[in-house]
């Protein structure tokens, strides 16, 4: 069975790249041709994301300030989807409050992803036009290991005036004790991680919990563009496909077949 | 705008390591081939050299936060001290046992000591913190969800505890091993989703969609 393996990783993977070129195509011809209004919205709501669009206005609008806490996983570390996604997640969060009197400011657990979230706000005000705006300092370690990221990012929450707090990224259960000092501040939580057991409590503690694939789909939801809009849908398409291989495995085995 | 040599750099170098995953099964005697794995491990390589440094670096730029909220004019942050005397104290110690005394099994016991009673501590609140955490659930949430999740919760923490292991009735014994199939299940299609949404979030950063480094 190990030869099989790489040969199917292989196959999915260039089937997810060629679905995600076709499903892109239409959309970029639309564009080209007939310059209708895209609208905002073109995938499934989801009330977490629409709360995070609002929640990034009123901070911009308020001059309070976001924070964003990317995880503890490692860029060279198997969880690192995760990681990537979190900034991302940054990126465009720096550049919607680009125009914010109060910058955001981002919390890792890992030293590689710390260096990497500096690196990607510098990208984000660049492109925003607005280079004068980015202080290192905005985006640190404030822990090695799990617990004392967490009770470096706890003083972050309650003395920055945060007015949002969107985790996004690998957390263990003790990703709890953030979301409880986001809510005493009474500030917006948003969180989503790749591990199970932090689903399971975020799910508990948090305003806006989002479960499984839900975290991939965070950078979509705040930059609509035609690739991304392809990506969701080829997530779904694999979906059903890995459904239907469950459901057909499993009577072929009640068969005695497999 | 980007820099397009950043993104052809990291499109390039993702394409190798991403393909030296996939080719040992293809076959590994063409010259080609090897040529292409050994590209890949130096790729990792420099990648986890990198990533050492990093950490070293994203260290001293935490020491320096704390050094900066410490003198700060306005609100000095006074617990910023402690953090700077127990690195400092860390790490001159470790510097010590690593190179003069060799008594790192002593270093680790010192530091161990100190670290694991204040996560414990930590963990201690992380409980109690949860537990009002699931009792307030129901006031943030309506429907039948809040419900599963609370039943569940009751469920598997009494079927957990052992309690019912010794109850020798038949719809029990049946029912038992039937129960503890539900979270592996769960936990499982959970898993699928994440592992589908990382292709897909690889992909995107691999064709250059989204770039989270500058350039």
């Amino acid at each position: 069975m190990n030869w099989l393996e790489p040969i199917l990783g292989l196959t999915l993977v260039l089937l997810a790249a060629s679905l995600m070129f076709f499903f892109s195509l239409p959309q970029r011809s639309q564009g080209r041709g007939q310059r209708r209004a895209r609208p905002r919205f073109a995938f499934r709501p989801i009330r977490a994301m629409q709360r995070l669009h609002r929640a990034i206005g009123l901070a911009v609008e308020d001059g309070s300030r976001l924070h964003l806490s990317i995880g503890k996983s490692s860029i060279i570390g198997p969880n690192n989807a995760s990681a990537l996604v979190g900034l991302s997640t940054l990126e465009r969060i720096g550049m919607l409050s680009s125009l914010s009197d109060r910058p955001p400011v981002a919390t890792t657990g890992d030293g590689t992803l710390a260096l990497l979230s500096q690196d990607t706000l510098r990208a984000a005000y660049r492109i925003a036009n607005v280079p004068d705006q980015y202080d290192p300092a905005q985006a640190r370690l404030t822990g090695p290991t799990p617990f004392s990221y967490i009770a470096g990012t706890l003083p972050v929450i309650h003395d920055e005036r945060i007015s949002a707090n969107i985790l996004v990224g690998n957390f263990g259960p003790e990703v709890g004790l953030l979301i409880d000092a986001s809510n005493r501040e009474g500030a917006f939580s948003l969180a989503a991680s790749d591990a199970l057991a932090a689903q399971a409590v975020l799910y508990a503690a948090a305003a806006e919990p989002l479960i499984g694939e839900e975290l991939f789909a965070v950078p979509a939801y705040l930059q609509s563009s035609a690739i991304h809009q392809a990506s969701l849908r080829v997530q779904d398409v694999l979906r059903w496909l890995v459904i239907l291989a469950l459901i057909v495995g499993a009577l072929l085995a009640f068969l005695g077949l497999l | 705008m980007r820099s397009p040599v950043a993104a052809a750099i990291a499109i390039g170098v993702g394409l190798v390591v991403l393909l030296g995953y996939f080719i040992p099964s293809i076959g590994d005697t063409s010259p080609a081939l090897r040529d292409l794995l050994a590209l890949r491990i130096y790729f990792i390589d420099w990648a986890v050299t990198l990533a050492a440094f990093a950490t070293l670096v994203a260290i001293l730029a935490l020491v320096g936060t704390h050094w900066r909220k410490l003198r700060a004019r306005r609100a000095p942050d006074r617990y910023s001290f402690f953090a700077l005397a127990g690195f400092l104290g860390v790490f001159l110690f470790g510097i010590f046992a690593y190179t003069f005394s060799g008594n790192v099994n002593g270093f680790q016991i010192v530091v161990n000591s100190l670290q694991v009673p204040i996560e414990a501590s930590l963990m201690a609140v992380l409980a109690v913190t949860l537990t009002l955490a699931t009792m307030r659930l129901f006031q943030r949430r309506s429907g039948l969800l809040p419900l599963v999740f609370a039943g569940s919760v009751l469920v598997f923490l009494i079927l957990n505890s052992g309690l019912l292991a010794s109850v020798d009735i038949e719809p029990v014994r049946f029912l038992l091993p039937v129960l503890q199939t539900l979270p592996v299940a769960g936990g499982r299609g959970i898993l699928l989703g994440i592992a589908l949404g990382s292709i897909m979030a690889g992909l995107r950063i691999l064709i250059g969609a989204e770039r989270p480094y500058s350039g």
